[in-house]
């Protein structure tokens, strides 16, 4: 918890900070932060209705303020959340709908889940924050032991399942050991709870509506380099999204990319590269639900192309790749013209200076696309 | 009234030092003084640490420079993280130097220190060079941790970091103070913490493990006002840091003066050897925003951090102290200010062209001694090498 406060926002800040003299800076070239993908913007659904330019925090806080607005149970808290939240996400709620229902918690991040589960067991609606992925782990122990199996342990007696927790996640660029994290398959373990990943703001939106709504705990991991740099028109009504229910997001016939959160701008990045390259047609999958997750719709995908290519920034080993590899390989097996390819973050704690080295880029999913064919 | 005829005569003779400083001829007028502190506040205690505090020129001089070190170096450090030099996070220590540069003048460097992710000033005072500190926020080879850790990572021989989890290095120092008592040392471990942490659950078992078992630790808190964002009024129900550790004894100090913290650290370390654990809360201000993403003005007006730069700002204090009992002179002031500016500036530069760590360093230091022929599993072959 510590490095804390506003990955992205220093961008805005910097330009004036910079202007003041600093020998220092007088004499350094000013190095330019670069993503390692390019945002492509979604179309929002016709019937969702009206629509407005939002970048992803902004679909978060309207998805927020809608939840706040139609129930009266729901409560928003977590740290530094009612002055809006170090990625934004919350502005103005606590002025809209009070302190007692927006506020701040201590640093405390098990007490935060905890009470957030006690919040549920009543069957009003808490949705807790925690500030960076990096920093749930305090919690685990709660979310593990006692919001996954609430439920099942008490015979359907109590749940809380009014329980979304939020988190930012993944690599902002420049996040170092305890930014950047992604952290998903350790919850993938726990059945109970639901687990999800938005790409972009209308799909941020209705998914974040959805885990609220819906009556299990949820844990929604929002990928943080997406706040500000993924822009797009999001209805500004109340809409949901279906959980559990993975999107293909570009038809293809040669080669199945599955991916979620950032990892899939990567791969259409692959996708248009293979195409041009190769002549290569990949299919993009958003998985978009990690658990329960839509064994549907990837293995259609991968019956259709026979070679698949899964990518998460999480490490390798025991990422949920390796979860979606085995049942691909169990269900698509006749179908497969190649060994599965998993293209991840290494087995080593995210790195400091080498996080280009360590995610999984579209050269490295190039890579794999080629052995695919290839096979 | 005194103080107008002191003042009109400090002034008199700064002329006269002017002109001993033009001939080379520094003058100090004292070799030691005494300081009179602001009153400890105390839990479970039946006597506190001294409020007159007697100390030298070399002291005063030792600690000016220290904290003025740490005040350069951080600036310096924000500047680098601006121009996207230092990348990861950067939480700087402004506004808190008294603490590390009193704590570390009252133990030994046998004895242990832990603490939270602000860690560049207790880095420095551990004997690292403001080069490697400055080296491990650009990721360097030169830096402290080869450039692997970054801002909050930082290692010395007894410092243990350098943490990054809110709180989580609290048990590990009652940890560290345990193997100080068992291994019959006569040391100790300082394990310090933010008023932000002084809330997480663990703080509370160390308390009882390092009471239960009478360990050799110095609970510390450093409460700048604000965990983040959240001021200490709004996140604790408590705000007397210093009393909750219930039955562990503790002195509230005014952690913006060096002699003071100095002072409570003696105290506390002679204390933890004999009883137990203690705990000191330092009452301080971070000038900075919690990281270089927070402006630090969204919950908080500049006019208060102006007025604790002005008022209450440690090395301003104790610029005025030092000077105003004769031990030092403006000039000597003057003159290890622009020391520092070079040693710091040199220091700058070298961090932004010392090599950078070559690329096998992403697999390295992941196991130690790993089963023959085990791999790193990336997922290119190519760049996969053993582990060293």
């Amino acid at each position: 918890m510590a490095g804390r406060l506003g990955c992205l926002r220093f961008l805005s800040n910097t330009s004036s900070l910079l202007s003041k003299k600093s020998p220092v800076l007088n004499q350094t070239p000013v190095s330019t932060r670069c993503m390692h993908f390019n945002y492509v913007p979604d179309t929002p659904a016709r019937e969702h209705g009206e629509t407005t330019r939002m970048n992803l925090f902004q679909s978060i806080t309207s998805a927020l303020d809608i939840a706040l607005a139609k129930d009266s149970s729901a409560v928003l808290f977590g740290e530094d959340v009612a002055f809006g939240g170090v990625f934004r996400c919350s502005v103005g709620l606590k002025e809209k709908y009070g302190s007692d229902r927006v506020f701040n918690s201590p640093l405390s991040e098990q007490g935060i889940v905890a009470f957030g589960i006690g919040v549920a067991l009543t069957g009003a609606t808490a949705i807790a924050e925690i500030q960076f992925a990096d920093y749930i782990f305090p919690g685990f122990d709660q979310i593990r032991n006692e919001a996954a199996m609430y439920r099942y342990r008490s015979g359907n007696e109590f749940d809380c399942g009014k329980l979304t927790i939020r988190t930012p996640c993944s690599a902002v660029g420049h996040g170092s050991l305890y930014h950047s994290q992604s952290v998903e398959a350790f919850f993938a373990h726990c059945p109970g709870l639901k687990i999800v990943m938005p790409r972009g703001p209308i799909q941020a939106k209705g998914l974040l509506l959805s885990c609220i709504q819906d009556n299990n705990p949820c844990i929604f991991f929002e990928p943080k380099i997406l706040y500000r740099s993924a822009i797009e028109e999001v209805p500004i009504g109340d809409y949901t999204l279906p959980l559990s229910k993975a999107e293909v997001i570009l038809e293809g016939n040669d080669v199945t990319l599955i991916g979620w959160g950032t990892q899939v701008h990567v791969l259409r990045e692959v996708a248009a590269l293979a195409q041009q390259k190769f002549n290569v047609s990949c299919e993009v999958v958003d998985l978009c639900t990690i658990l329960p997750w839509d064994r549907e719709t990837v293995a259609q995908s991968v019956k259709k192309t026979g070679r698949v290519l899964i990518s998460h920034e999480a490490p390798i080993t025991m990422g949920f790749g390796a979860e979606l590899a085995a049942t691909i390989q169990q269900e698509c097996f006749l179908h497969l013209e190649a060994p599965v390819e998993r293209v991840c973050g290494h087995d080593t704690p995210f790195p400091h200076v080498f996080e280009a080295f360590y995610l999984p880029d579209k050269w490295r999913c190039i890579e794999a696309v080629k052995r695919l064919i290839s096979y | 009234m005194i103080l107008a005829t002191f003042v009109s005569s400090l002034k008199r003779q700064s002329n006269s030092w002017v002109l001993g400083a033009i001939q080379g001829c520094h003058m100090s007028t004292a070799a030691q003084a005494t300081h009179t502190v602001t009153p400890y506040k105390l839990h479970r205690l039946d006597n506190g640490p001294s409020t007159q505090i007697t100390y030298t020129r070399e002291e005063a001089l030792k600690y000016y420079r220290q904290m003025r070190t740490i005040r350069v170096m951080e600036t310096t450090a924000g500047n680098l993280y601006k121009a996207k030099i230092i990348r990861g996070f950067c939480h700087l220590y402004s506004g808190q130097e008294a603490i590390a540069v009193g704590m570390e003048a009252s133990i030994t460097p046998e004895d242990s220190i832990i603490t939270a992710y602000r860690a560049h000033g207790w880095t420095y005072v551990r004997g690292v060079s403001v080069h490697s500190v400055l080296a491990e926020l650009t990721g360097r080879k030169t830096g402290c941790a080869h450039g692997k850790g970054g801002s909050m990572h930082m290692y010395a021989k007894n410092f243990y970091g350098g943490n990054g989890i809110v709180g989580a290095q609290v048990p590990l120092g009652a940890g560290i103070a345990l193997a100080h008592k068992y291994k019959g040392e006569n040391n100790i471990c300082i394990a310090l913490y933010g008023d932000g942490a002084a809330n997480q659950g663990q703080i509370f078992e160390a308390y009882n493990m390092a009471k239960l078992w009478d360990l050799p630790c110095i609970f510390v808190c450093e409460n700048n006002g604000f965990g983040m964002g959240t001021s200490a009024e709004r996140a604790s129900a408590c705000t007397t840091y210093y009393t909750r550790g219930d039955y562990v004894p503790g002195i509230w100090v005014d952690g913006m003066d060096v002699l003071a913290v100095k002072e409570a650290t003696r105290f506390a370390k002679d204390y933890v050897l004999k009883h137990g654990p203690i705990l000191i809360e330092a009452a301080t201000y971070r000038y900075h925003g919690h990281s270089m993403s927070d402006p630090g003005t969204s919950y908080r007006t500049r006019e208060e951090i102006q007025e604790v730069r002005q008022k209450r700002d440690p090395i301003g204090k104790f610029t005025d102290v030092i000077v105003n009992s004769n031990l030092v002179t403006k000039e000597e002031i003057k003159k290890i200010e622009d020391e520092i500016k070079k040693e710091v500036g040199d220091a700058a530069e070298l961090s932004k062209s010392d090599p950078e760590l070559p690329a096998e360093a992403l697999y390295t230091h992941v196991y130690s001694n790993p089963p023959p022929g085990y791999k790193i599993r990336g997922c290119d072959d190519t760049i996969s090498v053993l582990a060293k």
